[in-house]
């Protein structure tokens, strides 16, 4: 055990904190959720790969800088500290891009992954149906193989970042005849195809973060098949691993959640309710346990070790610690707290309660925690089914 | 950068595991319940020397292994999951450190020779903890008293027992009152250091081994929930049993890292291992006493009598939550860092600007 940063990490950490610190944009941009937003954080893509930190831990060849997990996790540190925009393009980087290095074939490694590195073709997940959300085998969309296309019908709905990406990725019954996991095939479409039509959803802080997807007999060709026809589950499995394992939330997301709510209980915070003063350090705590969780995840899987349904262990952690550290910035916030961003005596509190409600998704997405829960009981504990 | 145990550590605990598993079963447990079964106590004391634990943080010279608390973190873990009984921590973890730091060879070659073969048994008396666990059985107690440190070798120690909630655990008021020049060690700033390295010690120790009894607690609930039936199926394939396991597992997996943290920060001296250790301790009561909570509800009627083993580590989460600080004290300590500042914390590798 060494818990002590190296040299070499420490050099990797000040090269990183001086190109973010001369690059990140001030005031920060607008949300990724508008179209405006959308725009600029494309931009921030582009400027980030030009330093080649959009993708820190792909190899070389792809843009990146082949770095271990132990470098990203100090990246994603140093990312954080200096208040840098949230990733538009995170579908990309961390699930599907994972997910094209491990079953993807060289030509569409070639075709698709610097063109995620530099923000030009920006990703949506679709994953979800009306009828299929945690029961995600029951999906229903199928593609019918025609020569060298398949033709695409159904819908898809919860499209992350949907409504302004140029791609999807996506799993499609290609077997007609088939049930539950079997008969499905990872496909991927670009949004601008005849047939697609995407329609936005307003979420619930009325920006439109994701959408429906409809498709009416739309063409794609078959090279743009991920990984086995029929063996679409696995492949997603596979995605899915990566979004509850290691790269969705990185932890110093979380600790700079806390370090603000230590700061704004210093400003607002009353002796009198020490409740609050309780919650406060119950979330700083909470940061540094997921903190130094990933680190160990991290020290393993660098040793050879792999991460299996531990990852429903964080994902269920992160979220539910999220939603916390907001419910606690709200009750030391007490009626300011319900103010929008815009509102004149908001100051500078409003983006507490955009927090709040980005954190009530957590437990939902990704695999809600429930279905969370499951995994947990019946692979980690060894529950009877 | 590597937040690994070595294989070594690993074997070592599979040793540990493996003997307590054999010796230190729910009956002999039981059974060492009866204060007049103090020689059994000290057979079952003396097959756990033997692997080297109660020594380990004892200087060569005087018969120890020189290791720190990282070597001793997982061994202390499964003292924890066997319910064993004895002051374990407040030897091999606090008494012993204390006097390993203290630096007085004759009092190292007296009392840490025999430590280290299970001969002798020290006990730590802290203001923390006002009634000292398990007095009853040591050879000599360190106490913290004020700004002193003394040491009572027992026949000059006058106990009374307090009969409490955990069998496992017995409490006595120490009366120390025939402290004098001949029982001092240290005073002054030197004893001062001591005793507040003793309360992060303990309250370390203390917490890695709530994290076993959390995880003992979870398992034998598992194993009810995989037997017993009802409405025609095991208990277990219900989800309103999983949900509420997997819930506290979530919280025993995120009380490990904290603990191996404080480890780390007890055995390289940061100047953050007090903000460190409770954290550690705040986590880890916090995951055992929900474990009990949940894995009593799991057994249901059977879990509350007084035959069902259930007791034996659901009676140590409480009474070692309670030890050495409780959660709420060192979530207390925890906002006193990070809010006031009143000791150094930092958050791990990220640095708010």
């Amino acid at each position: 055990m060494e818990l002590s940063f190296s040299p070499q990490l420490q050099a990797f950490r000040a090269e990183a904190r001086t190109w973010l610190d001369a690059n990140v944009p001030d005031p920060a941009l607008p949300s990724l959720d508008t179209a405006e937003g959308f725009a600029l954080h494309r931009g921030w893509e582009r400027k980030l790969n030009e330093g080649r930190w959009a993708m820190v831990p792909w190899p070389v060849e792809y843009g990146g800088r082949g770095a271990n997990l132990i470098e990203w996790l100090v990246f994603e540190e140093e990312y954080y500290r200096a208040g840098a925009p949230l990733r538009v393009n995170q579908n990309g980087i961390f699930l599907l891009g994972p997910t094209l290095m491990e079953y993807g074939t060289p030509e569409q490694k070639a075709r698709f992954l610097p063109k995620m590195a530099s923000g030009e073709e920006i990703w949506a997940q679709g994953w979800s149906e009306p009828n299929a959300g945690s029961d995600m085998a029951a999906i229903r969309s199928t593609a019918r193989r025609e020569g060298d296309f398949f033709v695409l019908n159904g819908q898809k709905t919860w499209a992350s970042r949907g409504a302004f990406a140029d791609w999807l990725f996506g799993i499609f019954r290609t077997d007609p005849d088939s049930e539950r996991h079997r008969g499905l095939t990872f496909i991927l479409i670009p949004l601008d195809a005849p047939g697609v039509n995407v329609r936005p959803i307003a979420q619930l802080d009325g920006e439109t973060g994701f959408a429906e997807v409809f498709f009416d007999e739309a063409k794609v060709h078959v090279e743009n098949q991920l990984g086995d026809e029929g063996g679409g589950w696995k492949v997603a499995m596979a995605t899915a691993g990566f979004e509850r394992g290691l790269m969705l939330r990185s932890p110093a997301r979380f600790q700079a959640t806390a370090a603000r709510l230590v700061e704004l209980y210093r400003e607002v915070g009353d002796s009198a309710d020490p409740a609050l003063r309780d919650a406060v350090g119950r979330a700083w705590t909470s940061a540094e346990a997921y903190c130094l969780n990933t680190y160990q995840t991290a020290s393993r899987l660098i040793a050879g070790g792999s991460i299996g349904s531990e990852a429903s262990l964080n994902k269920i952690f992160w979220s539910e610690m999220d939603v916390h550290m907001h419910e606690t910035a709200l009750s030391l916030l007490g009626a300011r707290s319900q103010l929008l961003p815009h509102a004149p005596e908001a100051g500078n509190v409003g983006s507490w309660l955009d927090g709040f409600l980005f954190s009530l998704a957590g437990p939902i997405y990704a695999g809600t925690n429930e279905i969370q829960r499951n995994v947990i009981a019946e692979r980690l504990l060894g529950l009877p089914r | 950068m590597d937040f690994t145990f070595s294989e070594d550590h690993a074997m070592f605990r599979d040793s540990v595991r493996g003997l307590l598993e054999r010796e230190c079963t729910p009956e002999r447990v039981r059974t060492l319940w009866q204060p007049s079964d103090s020689p059994g106590s000290r057979v079952l004391w003396g097959k756990l020397a033997e692997l080297g634990i109660f020594g380990m943080m004892a200087p060569e010279n005087a018969g120890g292994l020189a290791m720190n608390e990282v070597d001793l973190v997982l061994p202390l873990i499964e003292t924890g999951r066997a319910a064993f009984p004895g002051p374990v921590v407040e030897c091999a973890a606090v008494a012993v450190p204390a006097l390993r730091d203290l630096g007085d060879e004759a009092l190292q070659e007296l009392w840490l020779a025999g430590v280290a073969s299970g001969d002798t048994i020290l006990g730590f008396a802290h203001a923390a903890n006002n009634l000292v666990a398990d007095a009853d059985v040591v050879d000599a107690l360190l106490v913290g008293q004020g700004s002193e440190l003394h040491l009572f070798p027992s026949d000059q120690l006058s106990l009374t027992h307090q009969p409490a909630n955990d069998p496992g655990r017995r409490l006595f008021k120490v009366d120390v009152s025939s402290g004098s020049a001949d029982t001092r060690i240290a005073g002054g700033q030197a004893a001062s250091s001591l005793i507040a390295d003793a309360l992060d010690r303990g309250a370390f120790g203390t917490a890695a081994q709530l994290v076993g009894v959390a995880q003992q607690l979870v398992d034998i609930a598992v194993t009810y929930a995989t037997q017993r039936e009802q409405f025609g199926k095991p208990i277990g394939s219900f989800q309103a049993i999983k949900h509420a396991l997997a819930t506290v597992q979530v919280k025993i997996e995120f009380a490990k890292p904290l603990l191996y943290r404080a480890a780390n920060s007890l055995a390289t001296r940061a100047d953050t291992r007090s903000a460190d250790v409770s954290q550690a301790k705040a986590g880890a009561g916090e995951a055992a006493t929900a474990a009990a909570k949940t894995s009593l509800q799991v057994h249901g009627a059977i879990g509350y009598t007084w035959e069902c083993d259930l007791q034996i580590w659901m009676k140590r989460a409480w009474s070692l939550d309670l030890a050495w600080g409780s959660a709420a004290f060192h979530r207390g300590r925890v906002a006193d860092a990070i809010i006031d500042g009143s000791s150094p914390a930092r958050s791990f590798g990220f640095e708010a600007r």
